[in-house]
C-alpha cells in the first residue's frame, strides 16, 4: 500500500508575518472567525457609554489585588495575641484574621496600598455599576431585546453588595464585627426560620468562631465566581444585541455608527483600563481608606459613634435607622405565641420594593405601553417624561435612605438635632417621591418643549436689527438639518385606551392598565412635524419667520422679541 | 423665552401635539460630513501629538522607577505608632504614598498616551454596521420542531411513570446535599434564653473585672459592667458570645427621678440601675449615656431609651425596652445579680414570645 499524502488546504499562502502567524493559529483552532466577527466589529461611542468599562475594570482590579491579599490574610477567628508592628495593640487578644490583616498594612511591603486599592476598587466598581444601570434605565436601554440584559445587570449590583459586604467583614475589627451583629439581629428579625438561619451562618451563637472563614470562601471563591459567569453572560448578550445608540443623523433601528474594535476602539478602552487602574492606584496612595488598626479587634461590648458601612450599603441601614420601632405604636407584635418583628421587617421590605421595581421595571412599562418592539436607538431621557420621572423617584427613595444612613453624622456636622433629621428623612422617604416625580416630569416637558422652540424658530443669535420701518427683531439662526434631526425623531406615545381581549372583554387588570397609561401619557410633548416648521417658515413676515440665517438683512426676518 | 406665537396652541400641561401631521417624519439626513482634525491636515500637528504620546509612554516609565525606588529604596523597620519614635510612621506614609503614586504615573501614562494616541492619530472616520435580528423566524421555528423531535424520540410524554419517578428524584437528589448544611450550626433558639448573670453573680467592671461596692456608685456615674463569672471562660469555651450576650450598662440615678412599676421596686439598689447594653433593635451595643436627661443612645441607628423609666423606648428605630437586670449587694457591700434577666436580651426574635412566657414560669 503506498503511503496517501494527506493533502492539506494549503492553498492559501500568506505573504506577510502576521498573516503567518494567523495562518498558522487559524489552521489549529480556527480563529479566524473570531477576528472577522470582532476585529472591525462596530461599537458606537458617547460618554455614557464609559461606566459599564468602569465597572468591569474595578472588577479585575478587583480579583488581581484581592488575589495579592489572600497570600498573607488568615481568615481564621482563633484566639492569638498580637506581636506586630503596631505598637498601640501590642500584647492585645484578637482574632487570627485581625492580627493578618494588621501584618498585611504594616508588616508587608506595600501591603497597605493593595489593601487600600482593593477597597477603593470596591467602591468604585459599585458606584460606576449603579452610575451605568442609571445610564441603562434613563436612555430606555432595557427594552427589547435587552430585558434579560437588564436583569443580568441587577444581579451584579445585588451581587456587588454582597461582595462588598462579606469583604469589609473580613478583618473582623470593632468596625466589620458591630456590622455582623446587625446582620444577625436582621436575620433574626425573619418570621419562622430567622433564628435558625442566624444560627446555621455564624455555627451557634454570634459571633461563634466560624464566621470568618465562611465569610471568606463566599468572599473569594463564591461570589467572584458567579460575577465573572453573570459578566461574560452580560457581555456576551452586548456582542449578540450589538450595542444601542442615542438617536441622531444616519443612526437607525437596523444599524450601528461608531468605531471598529480594532484599533480605535480596543485602544480607547485597552487605555482607558490602565486610566481606571490609574484612579484607583492614586486613591490608594493618598486616601486612607478603613484604617483597621484605629478600630481595634472586635469584642461586642465597645462600639464607635458615626459608625457607617460602605456607601452601597447605606440603604439598607438608613432605612433600619428611619422606621420608628415604637410610634405609633410598638412594632415588635406577640401574637399566637411568637414575636413579630415589624420594627426590622418593614422597612427592609420597604427597601425591597425599590429592588423589585428594578427587577421588573421593563415588564412594568411594556405592560402599560404595550410596546414589543426592538430598540436599538436610546430615548433621551427628556423624550420619555414618565420614564424619567420614576427613575427620578426611585432615586429620591434610594437616595434618603442612604442619606439616612448618616443621620447622626449630619446631626453633628450641622449642629441640627438627631430627631429633627429623621423627622424630616421619614418625611422624605414618602413624600420626596411624589414631589421628584412631578418635578422631574415637568422639567422633561419643559426641555422638550424648549426642543420645540429651537427646531421651529431656531437659534437665538444675539443679533439684534433694525427693520426699515423701525421693528427691532432678534436674529434666529435655525438649525441645519442633522442637528434638527436629533431633536425631531422621537417617539411621543398616547395614553393607550383599555383594549378588549379575544373574548371582546375589558379585563379588570386592563382598565388598570389604562389608568396608568393616561398618568403616563396625558401630559406629552410631540416632535414638531415637517409641516410644522413649514408653517413657522411663512406665518407672516417679522413675527413667526425663522429663517434669518447668515444674513440680518433682506427678505427676511427673524423672529420677533415683543 | 419671550412670547413665542407657536403655530400649534400651547396650553400649559396639555398635550401639545400637531394632530395629523404628527405621523408626517422628517427625513434622516445621513452621517454629518466629517471633519477632519488638526492632525489631519497639519503634519507638524500630527508630529507634535506623536510626541505627546512619546512622552506620555516615557512617564509611565518613569513612574515604574519611582515604584522601585519606594520599594527598595525606603527602609521601614520597627515599631508603628511608637511615641518616642515617630519617623517610622512617616516612612511608611511615605513608602505608601510613593508606591502607590508610582503605579499611578505608570498605569496613567499607559492609559492616557493610548487614548491619545486613537484620539488624534488613529482614523477617526465613524463607520457603519448593519444590524441582524437575534434570530430568524426559520432559524426559531427549525429549533421548535428539534426540540419536538427530541421530546417525541425520548418518549417522556408517553411513558408518564418513567416521567413521574424521574421528577421525583431530581426534585430529592440535590436535597441530600441541602441537608449536608444541617449541621452548620445548632437549631436551638433556647440557646438565646439566659445569660451569664445568676443569683449572686457580682458586677465587676469592664474590662478590669473589679466587681463594684454599692457605696463607690455616685449619682449621675454611668459603668460597662460584665458578669464576674465570665472571667473563667476562655475563647474556646464561649468567652465572646457570653460577653456578647451579658454587657450590662450600670448608673446611678436620684430615685426621686425615677419612675418604676410595681414589680421591680426591689429591682434596683438606692437609684443604681443596671439594663442590658445590647440594642433591642439589631443589638448594636448601646454606648451612649446622656447623664443629666437619663437617656441611652445606641450609636448605630440611634434607639433612644429613657434609663429612669425602665429603659422604654422614646425615639429611633428599638420597638421595646431594654431588659432591665435586678441587683442587690452582698454582705461585703458589692453589687450582685438577684437573678438573670426576666427576658431575652437582645434583638427580638421568632421565638421571644414564647421564651418570655417561659422565662415568667421560671421565675415563679
Amino acid at each position: 500500500m503506498a503511503h496517501h499524502v494527506i493533502e492539506t488546504e494549503n492553498n492559501y499562502q500568506a505573504r506577510t508575518t502576521t498573516g503567518k502567524i494567523t495562518n498558522f493559529v487559524d489552521t489549529r483552532v480556527g480563529m479566524s472567525g473570531i477576528v472577522r466577527e470582532f476585529g472591525r466589529k462596530i461599537f458606537p461611542d458617547h460618554w455614557t457609554f464609559m461606566f459599564g468599562e468602569v465597572a468591569m475594570y474595578s472588577l479585575i482590579i478587583l480579583i488581581l489585588s484581592g488575589t495579592f491579599l489572600t497570600l498573607w490574610f488568615n481568615p481564621s477567628m482563633a484566639s492569638v495575641t498580637y506581636d506586630g508592628t503596631y505598637l498601640p495593640l501590642k500584647g492585645v487578644h484578637m482574632s487570627a484574621a485581625y492580627s493578618s490583616a494588621l501584618d498585611i498594612s504594616f508588616d508587608v511591603r506595600g501591603g497597605l496600598l493593595l489593601r487600600q486599592i482593593h477597597h477603593w476598587a470596591a467602591l468604585l466598581f459599585m458606584t460606576a455599576l449603579t452610575i451605568h444601570m442609571l445610564r441603562v434605565f434613563f436612555t430606555g436601554a432595557f427594552r427589547r431585546p435587552r430585558e434579560l440584559n437588564w436583569v443580568v445587570g441587577c444581579c451584579l449590583w445585588l451581587l456587588g453588595i454582597f461582595a462588598g459586604f462579606t469583604g469589609y467583614s473580613l478583618p473582623d475589627d470593632v468596625l466589620s464585627g458591630n456590622g455582623l451583629r446587625i446582620v444577625d439581629g436582621i436575620m433574626k428579625a425573619i418570621p419562622l426560620v430567622g433564628t435558625y438561619l442566624s444560627m446555621f451562618f455564624f455555627g451557634g451563637e454570634f459571633p461563634g468562631t466560624l464566621l470568618i472563614s465562611r465569610l471568606y470562601s463566599i468572599h473569594i471563591m463564591v461570589i467572584p465566581a458567579l460575577l465573572l459567569l453573570l459578566m461574560a453572560i452580560h457581555l456576551f448578550m452586548v456582542v449578540v444585541h450589538k450595542h444601542t445608540q442615542y438617536p441622531g443623523p444616519g443612526r437607525t433601528e437596523d444599524n450601528v455608527v461608531g468605531f471598529p474594535v480594532g484599533p480605535v476602539y480596543a485602544a480607547k478602552a485597552g487605555g482607558f483600563f490602565f486610566i481606571v487602574f490609574g484612579i484607583i492606584a492614586f486613591l490608594g496612595a493618598t486616601f486612607t481608606i478603613n484604617a483597621i488598626w484605629n478600630y481595634g479587634p472586635y469584642d461586642p461590648s465597645p462600639v464607635q459613634a458615626g459608625t457607617q458601612p460602605d456607601w452601597y450599603v447605606g440603604f439598607g441601614d438608613g432605612a433600619l435607622r428611619l422606621w420608628p420601632g415604637s410610634f405609633p405604636w410598638s412594632w415588635k407584635i406577640d401574637l399566637f405565641n411568637h414575636t413579630f418583628v415589624l420594627a426590622v421587617l418593614l422597612p427592609f421590605m420597604l427597601a425591597g420594593v425599590l429592588v423589585l421595581f428594578m427587577f421588573t421595571w421593563p415588564w412594568i412599562e411594556r405592560w402599560v405601553t404595550k410596546d414589543n418592539r426592538v430598540h436599538n436607538i436610546l430615548d433621551r431621557p427628556r423624550n420619555a417624561p414618565f420614564r424619567t420621572a420614576a427613575g427620578a423617584a426611585g432615586i429620591v427613595y434610594y437616595s434618603v435612605m442612604m442619606i439616612a444612613a448618616s443621620s447622626d453624622l449630619i446631626a453633628t456636622h450641622f449642629h441640627v438635632s438627631l430627631n429633627d433629621v429623621a423627622y424630616v428623612l421619614r418625611f422624605l422617604w414618602f413624600f420626596g417621591p411624589i414631589i421628584a416625580f412631578i418635578i422631574v416630569r415637568r422639567i422633561c416637558l419643559s426641555l422638550q418643549r424648549k426642543d420645540r422652540e429651537l427646531v421651529l424658530h431656531g437659534i437665538e443669535t444675539g443679533n439684534v436689527v433694525q427693520l426699515p420701518h423701525g421693528e427691532f427683531i432678534e436674529v434666529h439662526k435655525p438649525l441645519d438639518e442633522y442637528h434638527r434631526y436629533k431633536l425631531v425623531s422621537f417617539e411621543s406615545p398616547e395614553p393607550l385606551a383599555a383594549q378588549p381581549n379575544a373574548k371582546g372583554k375589558i379585563t379588570g387588570a386592563e382598565k388598570i392598565r389604562a389608568r396608568i397609561s393616561k398618568w403616563f401619557f396625558e401630559d406629552r410633548v410631540a416632535p414638531v412635524s415637517p409641516a410644522e416648521l413649514e408653517a413657522a417658515h411663512h406665518h407672516g413676515h417679522g413675527t413667526e419667520a425663522v429663517e434669518a440665517g447668515p444674513k440680518p438683512t433682506g427678505s427676511l426676518g427673524g423672529h420677533s422679541h415683543n | 423665552m419671550g412670547n413665542h406665537r407657536d403655530s400649534t396652541e400651547e396650553v400649559s400641561s396639555v398635550a401639545v401635539t400637531s394632530l395629523e401631521a404628527s405621523k408626517e417624519k422628517f427625513p434622516d439626513p445621513g452621517l454629518p460630513p466629517h471633519s477632519p482634525r488638526l492632525t489631519d491636515v497639519d503634519p507638524k500637528q500630527n508630529k507634535k501629538a506623536e510626541r505627546h504620546v512619546t512622552l506620555l509612554f516615557v512617564i509611565s516609565i518613569l513612574g515604574a522607577l519611582l515604584f522601585w525606588f519606594a520599594y527598595f529604596g525606603i527602609r521601614v523597620e520597627g515599631n508603628f505608632y511608637d511615641v518616642t519614635n515617630p519617623e517610622n510612621n512617616h516612612l511608611l506614609r511615605l513608602q505608601n504614598l510613593f508606591l502607590g503614586l508610582g503605579i499611578a504615573l505608570s498605569m496613567f501614562g499607559i492609559g492616557i498616551g493610548i487614548v491619545h494616541w486613537a484620539r488624534a492619530l488613529m482614523p477617526d472616520h465613524e463607520m457603519v454596521e448593519m444590524r441582524h435580528p437575534v434570530s430568524s423566524e426559520e432559524s426559531r421555528a427549525e429549533a421548535q420542531d428539534i426540540m419536538e423531535t427530541i421530546i417525541d424520540e425520548s418518549g417522556i410524554k408517553r411513558r408518564p411513570l418513567l416521567r413521574n419517578t424521574l421528577i421525583g428524584s431530581i426534585i430529592l437528589a440535590p436535597l441530600t446535599f441541602v441537608t449536608l448544611f444541617r449541621d452548620l450550626g445548632p437549631a436551638n433558639p433556647s440557646l438565646l434564653k439566659h445569660t451569664l448573670w445568676d443569683q449572686g453573680v457580682r458586677l465587676v467592671r469592664d474590662p478590669s473585672g473589679t466587681p463594684i461596692k454599692a457605696a463607690d456608685v455616685t449619682i449621675g456615674s454611668a459603668y460597662h459592667v460584665l458578669p464576674e463569672n465570665l472571667q473563667s471562660l476562655t475563647h474556646e469555651t464561649g468567652y465572646v458570645e457570653e460577653k456578647a450576650k451579658a454587657v450590662v450598662l450600670l448608673m446611678r440615678i436620684n430615685p426621686a427621678e425615677l419612675n418604676i412599676s410595681e414589680d421591680r421596686k426591689d429591682w434596683n439598689v438606692d437609684g443604681i440601675l443596671a439594663f442590658s447594653k445590647v440594642c433591642t433593635h439589631v443589638g448594636c451595643p448601646i454606648a451612649l449615656y446622656e447623664q443629666r436627661t437619663h437617656h441611652l443612645l445606641c450609636p448605630c441607628h440611634q434607639s433612644t431609651f429613657d434609663a429612669a423609666n425602665e429603659c422604654e423606648v422614646i425615639f429611633g428605630p428599638a420597638a421595646h425596652p431594654l431588659p432591665q437586670l435586678p441587683i442587690a449587694v452582698d454582705e461585703e457591700g458589692y453589687l450582685v445579680a438577684q437573678s438573670d434577666f426576666h427576658e431575652p436580651v437582645g434583638p427580638a426574635y421568632w421565638e421571644r414570645a414564647k421564651h418570655v412566657n417561659e422565662m415568667a414560669g421560671e421565675a415563679n
